[in-house]
């Protein structure tokens, strides 16, 4: 524990932690939605698909200030998840063939402008790639207060709309009988969402974003059968993956912080599921192995 | 042969070999499973590598095919459980593979060249430069041959095999049933898909792998109900894609895999909108010549179920208007479709169904009682 001394006086390391504890207990929130839901891998499809969206906003601005770049990922994600709305209405093509098609078409239109971007005599533009990797070290403190804001928010219209998510969620067909507007919520929800994932870009990066958000939810829905339970329990694992990774990555050299805080919060997933009491799978081997002797010993008695 | 021309070859051959098993993975709806392997390959390539330390070693595109088939294994594995859902278990299992290889590759080949710069963006580009020498005779791009042999076998396995895959795809049960083992066939074309995408990431770069894969088919799909046919057509879009993307990459001076994947967005916006029975301008205008045949139809029954009772007052335009709640230009419109047709004709001003009218309207009620 003692190299944790001089870690916590230390700027970059406060920041890091803050920001990737911060992303924790929102991608664990709303990921426990998405999990819920089955749209997991909407996170994988929107966070590529705010690749042009960032590069754009780059192009337009010529500015690097995080929150602009923040919001053309914002609409290009927005965009794209529309896209895959109305492809998915419109056809008979199944939403899996529509993400996966939305999703490396905007990454690759994201690439295009990047090479594009590359010539402009703008020399700023190095730097847009951290969005595709993630690099938590490059997070600020007003980065920090951002994502705590929006955050705040986050949660807040969560617990506000708590029972009508809740409903929706689990069914929505009830939902929409007892006067709900599905439509509305579906939306509202997706939105909360996306702006879960471009949260957390700039920290994990496209790729391991998805993670971010359904690992905390499938651990957390392993321990327990009630949806708040679930959602806190969801939020403090994402935390706690977002802290070990900063540490981790800090005490050993040349480790990256997002990859490390995937494997965090996957070992959490995987000991959640071998050893969680009820659902996990030890328990279940149990269980049958006891139903088995309990045959065995009955078996006997009969004859 | 020109550099333009080889990689315009490279293009072609890479987006062929990606359409055909990307076809089955879209029927199959395992689309996202090509995302999730093209992610995971740079876990095998940095084993492999780590093993060997030759970058040029033939182990690294085994270690990747593996780590393809073991990714879907595992998703599978995990989803068996019913502990978590499909798309759960594909997102966990992917993401954690490929933060291993990043790790690895961070810390243990800090030195050499392989970056996740190549393996996620690739660059076609840079392709010519390696060429393939045979006994001291420069005869081409080395990419160009193993896009090439990609192609072929790919081509040969599902020719060989498209009975087996045809089946196993729209049927496991009768496949089963039939002595085929449809567990087999999965996992010989996910070994496939995953050879397919160690050859094209290379040169495309691993998430436009996916558009090269999904979109060509998906595009297919809206034309045609034929496997065969679909096939064809996804190999055909896949070339053309290729070029124009080659072409236009050169024309806007960006990256060729980036312009590629744009094109087959375009080619597939392009299908969507405008392909003759499922695209999406003949769905709404299918739509509105249902709603406006459902007009008339419904206008056509009031009036003859009202006509033998001699309740003419039911009849007349404001009272029909009132008990369908339609407004007058729906009313009038619906009316003059129906005059023109024949159905209908006004006497003093009230409108009454001719004898065409009559067996229309005798027809469209049968029709409804068989529902």
């Amino acid at each position: 524990m003692d190299f944790l001394v001089p870690l916590l006086g230390d700027y970059t390391f406060r920041t890091v932690a803050l920001g990737a504890a911060l992303l924790g207990i929102v991608s664990g929130v709303l990921g426990s939605f998405a999990v819920l839901r089955q749209q997991s891998l909407l996170g994988d499809g929107i966070s590529h698909a705010a690749l042009p969206g960032v590069v754009t906003a780059f192009l337009l601005t010529g500015s690097k200030n995080t929150e602009i770049l923040l919001l053309g990922a914002l609409i290009s994600g927005l965009a794209a998840a529309y896209l895959m709305i109305t492809i998915v209405r419109h056809s008979r093509i199944k939403f899996d063939s529509a993400l996966a098609l939305v999703m490396s078409v905007f990454f690759g239109l994201g690439l295009a402008l990047l090479t594009w971007a590359q010539k402009t005599p703008n020399a700023n533009q190095a730097g847009l790639k951290r969005f595709i990797y993630g690099q938590a070290s490059t997070l600020l403190e007003r980065d920090i207060v951002m994502m705590a804001a929006c955050g705040a928010v986050l949660l807040l219209l969560v617990a506000l709309l708590w029972k009508e998510f809740k409903i929706f969620s689990f069914d929505p067909d009830f939902a929409q009988s007892i006067g709900f507007d599905t439509t509305k919520l579906n939306l509202l929800l997706s939105f909360l969402i996306v702006v879960a994932i471009i949260i957390g870009l700039q920290t994990v990066g496209v790729v391991l974003m998805s993670a971010m958000l359904i690992a905390p939810g499938v651990a957390a829905r392993q321990w327990s059968n009630q949806l708040w339970l679930m959602v806190m329990l969801s939020a403090v694992f994402g935390a706690l993956s977002g802290v070990l990774g900063a540490v981790i990555s800090s005490a050993i050299p040349s480790m990256p912080t997002g990859p490390v805080i995937v494997v965090c919060i996957s070992v959490i997933a995987t000991i959640s599921l071998l050893f969680a009491p009820g659902r996990g799978i030890l328990h279940k081997i149990y269980r049958q192995l006891k139903a088995r002797s309990l045959l065995q010993v009955e078996g006997r008695d009969i004859s | 042969m020109t550099p333009a021309l080889e990689i315009q070859l490279i293009a072609v051959f890479i987006s062929m070999a990606c359409a055909l098993p990307g076809a089955f993975l879209v029927l199959r709806r395992m689309s996202m499973m090509s995302d999730s392997i093209t992610h995971t390959i740079l876990l095998g390539i940095v084993l492999a590598f780590l093993l060997t330390h030759d970058l040029q070693s033939p182990l690294l595109i085994v270690g990747a095919a593996l780590i393809g088939v073991v990714t879907v294994w595992l998703t599978e594995m995990l989803e068996k459980t019913r502990l978590v859902t499909e798309d759960s278990a594909i997102g966990i299992v992917f993401s954690l593979l490929f933060s291993i290889a990043i790790i690895l590759i961070t810390r243990y080949t800090g030195s050499v060249h392989l970056d996740t710069d190549s393996v996620l963006l690739g660059e076609l580009a840079f392709a010519p430069f390696n060429r393939m020498v045979v006994a001291g005779i420069d005869i081409g791009a080395k990419a160009m041959y193993i896009s090439g042999v990609l192609l072929m076998i790919n081509i040969i396995l599902i020719a060989v095999f498209f009975k087996e895959l045809k089946v196993c795809t729209f049927d496991p049960m009768l496949a089963a049933v039939l002595g085929f083992s449809p567990a087999l066939v999965h996992y010989a074309l996910m070994s496939l898909v995953s050879l397919t995408a160690v050859g094209a990431f290379e040169a495309v770069g691993s998430v436009l792998v996916v558009a090269f894969m999904i979109a060509p088919p998906v595009t297919a799909y809206l034309l045609t109900d034929d496997l065969k046919k679909m096939l064809i057509l996804s190999s055909a879009f896949g070339a053309l894609n290729g070029i124009l993307g080659y072409q236009a990459a050169v024309a806007l001076d960006v990256s060729i895999a980036g312009s590629m994947a744009v094109m087959t967005g375009l080619l597939f916006l392009a299908v969507f909108t405008f392909a003759p029975k499922r695209g999406l301008i003949s769905l709404l205008l299918k739509k509105k010549k249902q709603q406006s045949e459902f007009a008339e139809n419904t206008l056509l029954m009031h009036i003859c179920s009202h006509e033998p009772h001699k309740q003419i007052s039911e009849n007349a335009l404001h009272t029909i208007a009132a008990r369908l709640r339609w407004d007058k230009k729906k009313l009038t419109h619906t009316i003059c479709l129906l005059q023109k047709s024949g159905k209908l004709t006004m006497v003093n001003g009230i409108p009454a169904a001719t004898a065409k009218g009559k067996d229309c309207c005798k027809i469209f009620v049968e029709s409804l009682g068989t529902l």
